[in-house]
C-alpha cells in the first residue's frame, strides 16, 4: 500500500483556504469509525464543502469542478496546493487518512500545523513547505492552466513549477527522507531500538 | 540557562537520531475511543504487546451521552466505545469505563486523579493534551500512528520545538477569567502564531491563577498552533495534587516535591521568542468568527471590512456569512439559542462555581436550551457536595452527566443547523457543534449571564 517516494510529476488540486482545519478536512462524524479502509476516509475528504446537506455535490467546490474532479492517479492530482496554516485544529489523524485515502501524495503550503504535519508524514503524504510567493505563484499558474504540472523531487528536495520554471528547495530531515524513499515506518525503527529504551529506563 | 521545557525535554531523550528527530521517552499515554482503534490494530498486525501497560490509561469521552450512560444508541459510536474496552482488556490497560465514577474527559480526569504530574512527558491522540501542561508537564497531542508507537515502545520521534514565553502581568479585573486571557492571547497571536513552539506561561497573573484556571489556559494553547503549553509548578500545583488518587504518597511525595521545585526556567534562560501582556488590558471576550482567534471584547464590535488586510478579506467575509453576522456589528444583546457549560476547557468545579455565582437566585431565559455538563464524575460529585446542583436547579437548569457533550458533534448533544450557541468549549469551527451550528466562545461567567437574559450578556453588568 505504501509507495516509495522518488520524483512526483503531477497536476495539482488547488485548495485555496487559509487555516483549513482538520474539522474541515474531515468532519467529526466520520471519526466514529474503527475501520482503516482508505476508501471510507477518501470519500469523507472535505465532505461538507464537497457536498450539500442532501449529499449532492457542491458544484462550486474545487474538487467538483470538471478540471479537478478526476480521482488522483499517477501524474494527475497527486499534489494538493493548500492555503497557509494547513491542518490546524484537532489532532485527528483521520484528516491525513482522508488525504491519503483520496489518493494525494504531496501537500504543498507555506505553513502547516505541527501535529497534522507529523500525521501526514506518518501516513506517507509528504508536506512540502514553500514560501508564500511560491505558493501564490502556484495558485496563479493552476488557475490559468489546470493542466499545469509540478515536480516534487524528493531525493534532491526541490519543488518546481513547470510552467514558470521556478524552483524552491524544501526541508526534510535525512531520517524521514530515508523512511519515505524506502517506505519504512517510525514504529519499525522504534522496535529495533528496544535496548536503548530499556537502558534509559534503568538509568532513571 | 535552561528553560523549563528544556529541562523536561532533555531528561527524556533516549537518543537523537542522526540527521533526524529525537527519540523521546513518554511517562504517560492517555487513550480515548476515537483515535486509538487503528493503533491497536497496528499492534495486532505486527504481533506485538503493549510495552509498558502500567503507563497507559484509557477512557471513552467523545461518544458518551450526557443524558444517560446505560447505552449509546448510535451503533457506530457504540462500537468505538466497546472497541476501546475490548482493546484495553486484551492488552492489559487500565480502563475507566463509561458511567463509572472514574470516567470523564481525559483532560479533566488526568490532573484530578494525579495521573498527570510535574516533570512528566504526557501524550494522547488529542490536540487538547496541552491541558496537562498546567501542572508543569510537557504534554503534547499526537496522531494515531504515534499512539501506536508509544503503545509499542513508550517513545515518540519528534523534532525539538522552539521555546516561547508569554508573560502576563498584573491583576485581572472583576468578571475576567482564565478563558478570557486565553481568548485575548489568541486574538493577539492568531491561530498559527505559536506554531512550532512550546509556550511557557509566566508572570504574576499566572502565578495567581488557580489550578483550574491554569488548566483552562493551557487547554487553549493548541488554538494558537503551539505544540504544548506549560506552567512551572508551585505551591498552588502541589496543593492541588496532594492526596490525589495516583499522586505519590508519604516520603515519595516529599521527594517528588523536592524535585518538582527545581522545575522552572532558570533566571538567565533564553527563549526563542518572548512576549508580555498586561492583565488590565483584558476584558470578558467572545468570538465572532469560525476560528478561536477571531474574537472581540464583549462590548466591542466586529471589525469593519476596511480594517482587515486585503488578503484576509475574503476569509473574513466567509466566516461572517457562516455566522450570519455583519462587519461592524455589535454582538452584545444578540439573542442566543443554546448555552453550553463544559468541555475540557471549562468543565471543572471552579467553572460550575462561577456559573452558579451568576445564576443564583435568577431564572434561565425560556428561549434558551442549556447544557451544563461536568467534565468528570468527580467534578459532578463535588458539584452535588457543594450544593451547586440545587442553585442550578432553582434557576431552571439541569445538571447533566460527564461527557465531551456539545463540544463536538459526536454524541447526541448537537446544536441544530442555524442555531446560535454560546459555549465555554474551545472551538468555534464550521460545524463543530453540529452541522450548520454557529458557535460563540466565551467564559463560564459570560455563558451564565447570557443564559439568564437570553442574549449575549456582559457578566460585569449582571
Ligand atoms: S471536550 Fe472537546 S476539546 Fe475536549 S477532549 Fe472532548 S471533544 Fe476534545
Amino acid at each position: 500500500m505504501k509507495a516509495k517516494f522518488n520524483i512526483i510529476n503531477s497536476t495539482c488540486i488547488p485548495i485555496e483556504i487559509d487555516n483549513c482545519n482538520t474539522d474541515l478536512i474531515i468532519p467529526a462524524r466520520y471519526l466514529a469509525s474503527t475501520t482503516r479502509d482508505p476508501k471510507f476516509f477518501g470519500n469523507a475528504f472535505m465532505h461538507d464543502l464537497r457536498y450539500d446537506a442532501e449529499g449532492k455535490p457542491n458544484r462550486d467546490f474545487v474538487l467538483n469542478l470538471p478540471a479537478f474532479s478526476e480521482t488522483p492517479h499517477e501524474g494527475v492530482h497527486e499534489i494538493i496546493v493548500g492555503g497557509q496554516n494547513w491542518g490546524s485544529g484537532s489532532s485527528r489523524e483521520h484528516a491525513a487518512w482522508a488525504i491519503a485515502g483520496y489518493g494525494v501524495r504531496v501537500v504543498i503550503s507555506s505553513s502547516f500545523a505541527d501535529i497534522h504535519r507529523n500525521n501526514l508524514l506518518n501516513c506517507f503524504v509528504l508536506p512540502v513547505v514553500v514560501t508564500k510567493e511560491f505558493q501564490q505563484e502556484l495558485f496563479d499558474t493552476i488557475s490559468k492552466n489546470p493542466e499545469a504540472k509540478v515536480i516534487v523531487d524528493v531525493p534532491n528536495q526541490i519543488v518546481t513549477n513547470k510552467e514558470t520554471g521556478h524552483s524552491e528547495y524544501f526541508e526534510i530531515n535525512g531520517y524521514k527522507k530515508y523512511c519515505l524513499m524506502n517506505a519504512l515506518d517510525d514504529i519499525d525503527f522504534l522496535l529495533e531500538n528496544k535496548e536503548k529504551i530499556e537502558t534509559y529506563e534503568q538509568q532513571k | 540557562m535552561n528553560t523549563l521545557f528544556d529541562k523536561i525535554w532533555d531528561s527524556h531523550v533516549v537518543q537523537i537520531v542522526e540527521d533526524g528527530p529525537t527519540q523521546l521517552y513518554i511517562d504517560r499515554l492517555f487513550c480515548h475511543e476515537v483515535t486509538t482503534p487503528q493503533a491497536f490494530d497496528t499492534l495486532r498486525d505486527k504481533g506485538i504487546k503493549v510495552f509498558r501497560p502500567d503507563k497507559v490509561f484509557a477512557m471513552p469521552d467523545h461518544n458518551t451521552p450526557s443524558d444517560q450512560q446505560e447505552f449509546i444508541n448510535d451503533p457506530v459510536g457504540r462500537k468505538q466505545v466497546e472497541t476501546l474496552k475490548e482493546n484495553c482488556k486484551e492488552f492489559g490497560i487500565t480502563h475507566f469505563e463509561m458511567g463509572s465514577k472514574d470516567n470523564g474527559i481525559i483532560h479533566v480526569v488526568g490532573p484530578e486523579k494525579g495521573l498527570s504530574l510535574p516533570g512528566m512527558t504526557i501524550v494522547c491522540g488529542d490536540s487538547h493534551t496541552s491541558t496537562h501542561g498546567a501542572v508543569g508537564a510537557l504534554a503534547m497531542g499526537i496522531g494515531t500512528s504515534e499512539v501506536a508507537e508509544v503503545l509499542a515502545s513508550q517513545c515518540i520521534l519528534q523534532q525539538k520545538p522552539k521555546s516561547m514565553r508569554i508573560n502576563i502581568e498584573g491583576v485581572l479585573q472583576r468578571g475576567v477569567s482564565a478563558k478570557d486571557i486565553a481568548l485575548y492571547i489568541m486574538a493577539q497571536m492568531t491561530t498559527s502564531g505559536a506554531t512550532g513552539y512550546v509556550v511557557e506561561y509566566a508572570g504574576s497573573t499566572i502565578r495567581n491563577l488557580s489550578m483550574e484556571g491554569r488548566l483552562t489556559l493551557s487547554n487553549l494553547s493548541i488554538e494558537m498552533g503551539s505544540r504544548a503549553g506549560i506552567i512551572a509548578p508551585d505551591e498552588i500545583t502541589f496543593n492541588y495534587l496532594k492526596g490525589r488518587e495516583y499522586a505519590p504518597k508519604g516520603k515519595d511525595w516529599d521527594d517528588a516535591v523536592k524535585y518538582w521545585k527545581t522545575l522552572k526556567s532558570d533566571d538567565d534562560a533564553i527563549f526563542d521568542k518572548e512576549v508580555t501582556f498586561k492583565a488590565e488590558d483584558i476584558v470578558p471576550r467572545i468570538t465572532y468568527g469560525t476560528n478561536p482567534g477571531a474574537g472581540i471584547p464583549i462590548d466591542g464590535r466586529i471589525p469593519t471590512l476596511d480594517s482587515i488586510p486585503e488578503a484576509d478579506q475574503i476569509g473574513f467575509l466567509s466566516q461572517l456569512e457562516y455566522m450570519q453576522f455583519s462587519p461592524g456589528e455589535k454582538l452584545e444583546g444578540h439573542p442566543v439559542d443554546y448555552v453550553f457549560l463544559g468541555a475540557c476547557t471549562n468543565g471543572r468545579i471552579e467553572d460550575f462555581r462561577a456559573f452558579a455565582s451568576i445564576v443564583n437566585g435568577k431564572k434561565k431565559a425560556d428561549s434558551v436550551v442549556a447544557w451544563l455538563v461536568p467534565g468528570s464524575w468527580l467534578v459532578r460529585k463535588q458539584i452535588i457536595e457543594e450544593g451547586i446542583d440545587k442553585i442550578l436547579e432553582e434557576a431552571g437548569f439541569e445538571l447533566r452527566l460527564p461527557s465531551c457533550s456539545s463540544c463536538l458533534a459526536m454524541n447526541p448533544d448537537k446544536v441544530p443547523a442555524g442555531k446560535l450557541s454560546i459555549s465555554t468549549s474551545n472551538r468555534n469551527f464550521v460545524g463543530r457543534q453540529g452541522l450548520g451550528a454557529r458557535t460563540v466562545l466565551c467564559s463560564p461567567l459570560t455563558a451564565a449571564a447570557s443564559a439568564i437574559t437570553g442574549v449575549i450578556t456582559d457578566p460585569r453588568k449582571i
